[in-house]
């Protein structure tokens, strides 16, 4: 299992702040693929074109991270701190 | 290297979190602080109000790889960094950065460069609210990136941290910084 998080902007289009998935696919950007296919408001938030950033156990991340089984993925927009 | 890292809700008293990064050091030479505060203006709308969101515990990790990488790259006697989360008003201090280190060239590229990056790097996020109700998430500046680009650049990159991703990727959606 994988735990899934959204936050700022994507949370709020989503209308979810997080939900726990089965077997983890092979990537980041494998999970983004699934993700896309929901259809709707997911395939819009997911969209390649889009500026979506992950981390993976709180570490930023590349598509190409392989995740595994416990993993904690965070998606969400680019920073505006400070 | 004295180290302290806070995420607060509640309001954040700026000038008193500088003298514990100096006090109980003799052989600290200078204090640089940066204090950000929230504006009430931000691309000619009128802001009220702002709500401030982030990562629990990425946030405190990535300010802790951030300050880190200051004291590797400069001699450094004491960090602090505070950054408030929650609701703030125009006025409020949203960041204080402290640097206390022998000499002030050192103090003054460790602030600069520790708020350059956690610009790009730390996972906060902001929404504005303006005085007509509306409310939007803030957009994230390619400026905020240039400057924390510009580190690697003219400071020399470390090798480990070339492939480093960038908090703010140069792709669609960000029209309208400015």
């Amino acid at each position: 299992m994988i735990r899934v998080l959204y936050f700022a902007s994507l949370r709020e289009r989503l209308g979810r702040d997080a939900e726990t998935l089965g077997d983890p696919p092979q990537t980041l950007a494998d999970l983004r693929t699934v993700l896309v296919g929901r259809g709707g408001v997911w395939g819009e938030v997911f969209a390649e074109d889009q500026a979506v950033l992950a981390a993976v156990n709180q570490e930023m991340a590349n598509p190409e991270q392989p995740l595994t089984d416990g993993d904690e993925i965070g998606f969400f927009p680019p920073v505006t701190g400070g | 290297m004295n180290v302290e890292i806070r995420i607060q809700e509640t309001p954040l008293d700026a000038l008193s979190e500088v003298p514990p990064v100096y006090l109980g050091r003799p052989s600290v030479g200078g204090v640089v602080s940066f204090i950000g505060l929230m504006r009430d203006v931000n691309q000619d709308a009128h802001i009220t109000k702002m709500v401030l969101e982030h990562y629990p515990g990425m946030t405190e990790k990535a300010l802790a790889e951030i300050v880190a990488e200051a004291g590797e790259r400069w001699d450094l006697a004491g960090v602090r960094v505070v950054h408030r989360v929650g609701e703030l008003r125009p006025q409020d201090p949203i960041v204080l950065v402290a640097v206390a280190s022998r000499h002030r060239g050192e103090a003054f590229r460790a602030c600069e460069f520790i708020m350059d990056y956690l610009k790009t790097r730390a996972p906060f996020w902001k929404k504005e609210h303006t005085d007509a109700g509306a409310a939007h998430w803030v957009d994230a500046r390619d400026s905020d990136t240039e400057a924390a680009d510009t580190w690697h650049q003219t400071q020399g990159a470390r090798s480990d941290r070339d492939d480093m991703p960038s908090a703010h990727p140069s792709t669609a959606g960000e029209a309208g910084s400015t």
